[in-house]
């Protein structure tokens, strides 16, 4: 932790590598279907004729760039770039629609930058305690973690709830059907070979989202955003104030990104809702949440980049990693001669030290490269004429989801999806509550058998599904998040009573 | 703008996929290397350990991308209509290819597969904690014994290596212990870690990447693994267990008898060099060498095996 390791990672090659890497994980990023985890893949052999240290760097820039780019298509287009950035579709979008969309792309940098680097600091002076983080979460906390998660459709469902449980309901049946994770049974495929492989989150995320967005592009005759006519000035000072001003959500988003992001099981969509439902919870009387609120693209952002930092501690301190893109590092490093490991850390382990370094100096040049990226991708989706914008981004749906494992079924499962979360869409049923089922759904479940069995055969089902203090506290939280919107609707009703009667 | 980004992305994609398509040895342009789950795990670790001596033997690129889903079923599945010029090549696994074709319709056969090499197995293990009560593998039967299906393990999947392991054990040893399925070894691993459950059924890689954390009570080898001198094998205690997760390569079934023996030699070169089996040893892996001759009769074993033993257990009718 020295200041050689420092300097190491300032040479000008890791430098430029860092911002390469930050860039082109950006723009990967923001086009559905590209996910970090691929860029990440195609990269590692090159890395390996580089310097270890470097070769990290340059990993590690192109996952935390490719989590901020997952903004753009989330605020400009609806459709989350990739996994962790659904919850920014909730604000980010309705930014965008009354014309504040490069507004929002620049609070989303600041965010993203901030979270980031509270990550990283995590990793580099928290590591070693930190990971046991992900050792106390057993099944239970899981379970525990992803009804919590449920619990989000509760107050995302504004004013109908039942559609909301149902939409959610829905997501979780489409989880179970394929080959089941752990069971290895064959659900709910009624012998389609087509649906074999199940439902896969970033198909059904662009289906869901992109679709009925194109569908509605189409229909109807406005502009997609819309366009200011005066010419304005920058809003980076603006952004950065909004940021600034909401120190505390930064902070807490950050830190339950954090800590999201060092369980292996969870990850930054699990972290991104997580910390929009607090920032939610603790929103102030004026600010409305899912109608344009700062704050929520605030919460989801920094969480989700603080996730990288975080997801680099079981990977740097047990060898389990924290997400898929850590698994690809993690592979990368054991080629490169790097065993993970306590010792890893105790020993020195310059290269880790370097690592870490240029992942910090890669979250700082990702301001002033995600604000310059940021505009020019505002400006021309604004600016595109629909007659262009609606075919390229539908031929860039289906190369996606081709992209993910290069397999039809998951472009016909597409756009099935799309056509039906359209039609349902018309009756109020919104995308989110299904896509959380969708991702919560095996979550819960492996959590529930895996909890089960040990619990039947220690003899101990209420201790393990209860008595642990983790999940009490999980347990908590949820009961809070699910009955807080009834105790201020009456708050507000007895205040108003008690006016009344005055 | 957003058009040009993705020419951009494409063309950047492109030219990471093509670096190095210059010379051509022995196979035309860069090689395809799907390992059907998702990346970190055994089947990853060990395609990306054979990838640079591939690049330094015969000049060409090993790109290695994963298809995930269905416990491999979808990537295999989608093998055969695959081009069989012998650019593209894929993991397989066993007894993932034998039990779940066996279990229900998963879109291929055992059979179909043109499996042309093995070139590894990750032993079977029972790993438990540093700080575990149990010091030998006797520990453990002692407890099972007196807690019938107390002694909680975790292991990757269900009908998978790790379970076939505890069910055979179990058997072999009298004592009924409880399994619990988890996702991939990573996820079984934290959980021996964090004391969810009382020991694990992995393989000596974990041992490997683990280190001091963690105590292998018995391998399942014929002979001690070099890494672990100290760890008894299942034989020496009385049982007779030798096996785990084996691990090759196969190419669509379009491919012609040359390409499959050319791609059994490259496979058995790689495996050769020193280095490379060193890197395999120090990782906890066991080489194997099956080639394209002798798969048939290695196949016809295996499946014997994982099917007497997966039907006792009721896993598949």
């Amino acid at each position: 932790m020295d200041l050689g390791n420092f300097l190491s990672a300032l040479t000008p090659l890791n430098i430029v590598l860092a911002l390469l890497g930050v860039a082109a994980g950006t723009v990967i990023g923001s086009i559905p279907g590209l996910t970090a985890t691929m860029a990440v893949a195609v990269l590692v052999p090159i890395t390996f004729s580089m310097e270890p240290a470097s070769a990290l760097i340059l990993l590690g820039a192109i996952y935390t760039g490719a989590i901020y780019g997952g903004a753009y298509a989330a605020i400009l287009l609806n459709t989350p770039g990739t996994p962790s950035a659904i919850a920014t579709t909730f604000d980010g979008y309705p930014m965008a629609k009354r014309g504040d969309g490069d507004l929002a792309v620049a609070i989303a940098c600041f965010a993203s930058v901030f979270g980031g680097l509270i990550g990283a600091l995590a990793l580099l002076f928290l590591a070693p305690p930190l990971s046991q983080v992900a050792l106390a979460f057993g099944p239970i906390e899981y379970f525990w973690l992803s009804v919590f998660g449920l619990s989000l459709i509760a107050s995302l469902s504004k004013g109908n709830l039942l559609k909301g449980l149902a939409g959610g309901a829905f997501g979780m049946i489409l989880s179970t059907v394929g080959v089941a994770e752990i069971s290895a049974d064959i659900r709910l495929t009624f012998g389609s070979q087509t649906l074999i492989a199940g439902f896969g989150v970033v198909g059904a995320l662009i289906g869901l989202y992109c679709i009925p967005v194109l569908i509605d592009l189409v229909a109807v005759p406005d502009r997609h955003l819309k366009m200011e006519n005066d010419v304005r000035s920058v809003r980076i000072r603006e952004a950065a104030q909004i940021t600034l001003k909401s120190k505390f959500n930064l902070l807490r988003s950050s830190v339950i990104g954090t800590l999201v992001g060092i369980l292996p099981g969870a990850g930054g969509s699990v972290a991104g809702l997580v910390a929009y439902s607090e920032a939610k919870r603790n929103a102030r009387e004026d600010q409305k949440f899912g109608e344009g609120e700062a704050d929520g693209i605030i919460a989801t952002e920094s969480s989700n980049n603080a996730t990288v930092g975080g997801g680099f501690i079981p990977t740097l301190v047990l060898g389990i990693p924290g997400t898929p893109p850590d698994a690809v590092i993690l592979g990368a490093l054991l080629v490169q001669g790097v065993r993970t490991g306590p010792t890893l850390f105790q020993s020195g382990g310059s290269i880790v030290y370097t690592f870490i370094y240029g992942l910090l100096i890669a979250t700082i040049l990702m301001l002033p490269v995600g604000l310059l990226i940021g505009r020019y991708a505002y400006k021309s989706i604004v600016a595109i004429p629909k007659a262009i914008l609606v075919p390229a981004v539908g031929f860039m749906t289906i190369i996606g989801t081709f992209a993910i494992r290069n397999s039809i079924s998951d472009v016909i499962i597409m756009i099935c999806l799309g056509v039906f979360g359209w039609i349902v869409g018309r009756f109020g049923f919104a995308a989110s509550p299904i896509v959380l089922g969708l991702i919560l759904g095996p979550i819960a479940e492996q959590g529930f058998v895996q909890s089960w069995t040990i619990g039947a055969a220690t003899n101990n089902l209420a201790g393990v599904f209860f008595g642990r203090p983790i999940s009490q506290a999980i347990v908590a939280f949820t009961l809070l998040t699910l009955l807080y919107p009834a105790f201020s609707t009456w708050k507000q009703r007895r205040k108003t009573a008690k006016a009344g009667a005055n | 703008m957003l058009r040009r980004i993705i020419l951009k992305t494409v063309a950047a994609v492109t030219i990471a996929a093509s670096t190095g398509l210059a010379a051509s040895a022995q196979t035309a342009g860069p090689v395809n290397y799907i390992i059907p789950f998702g990346p970190g795990g055994e089947s990853d670790i060990s395609a990306r350990l054979q990838q640079p001596f591939f690049k330094d033997k015969f000049g060409q690129d090993m790109v290695v991308s994963y298809q995930p889903g269905g416990g491999g079923a979808v990537g295999w599945a989608s093998l055969n209509g695959l081009n069989g010029d012998g650019q593209t090549i894929m993991g397989i696994n066993l007894p993932h290819i034998i039990i779940k074709p066996a279990q229900k319709d998963v879109g291929f056969k055992t059979e179909d597969l043109n499996a042309f090499y093995m070139f590894h197995y990750t032993p079977d293990a029972i790993v438990v904690t540093a700080d575990s009560p149990y010091q030998t593998l006797q520990d453990l039967i002692d407890d099972a014994k007196a807690n019938p299906g107390q002694v909680t393990m975790s292991g990757s999947g269900k009908a998978s290596a790790n379970h076939l392991a505890q069910i055979k054990f179990d058997k072999m040893a009298e004592i009924k212990t409880t399994y619990v399925p988890f996702k991939g070894t990573g996820a079984a691993v934290a959980a021996l870690l964090g004391n969810q459950v009382k020991a694990e059924w992995g393989y000596t890689t974990v041992g490997a990447k683990q280190g001091e954390a963690v105590r292998l009570l018995a391998v399942a080898m014929d002979e001690r693994h070099p890494l672990f001198p100290d760890v008894p094998t299942f034989k020496e205690l009385g049982f007779d267990m030798v096996g785990g997760a084996y691990r090759g390569l196969a190419l669509p079934s379009s491919a012609s008898e040359e390409t499959t023996k050319k791609w059994s030699d490259i496979a058995a070169e790689i495996n050769k060099d020193p280095e490379f089996r060193q890197k395999m040893i120090d990782g906890g892996f066991a080489l194997l060498d099956i080639d394209a001759e002798g798969m048939s009769d290695f196949m016809a074993e295996r499946t014997e095996e994982y099917l007497k033993d997966a039907r006792e257990a009721g896993l598949i009718k």
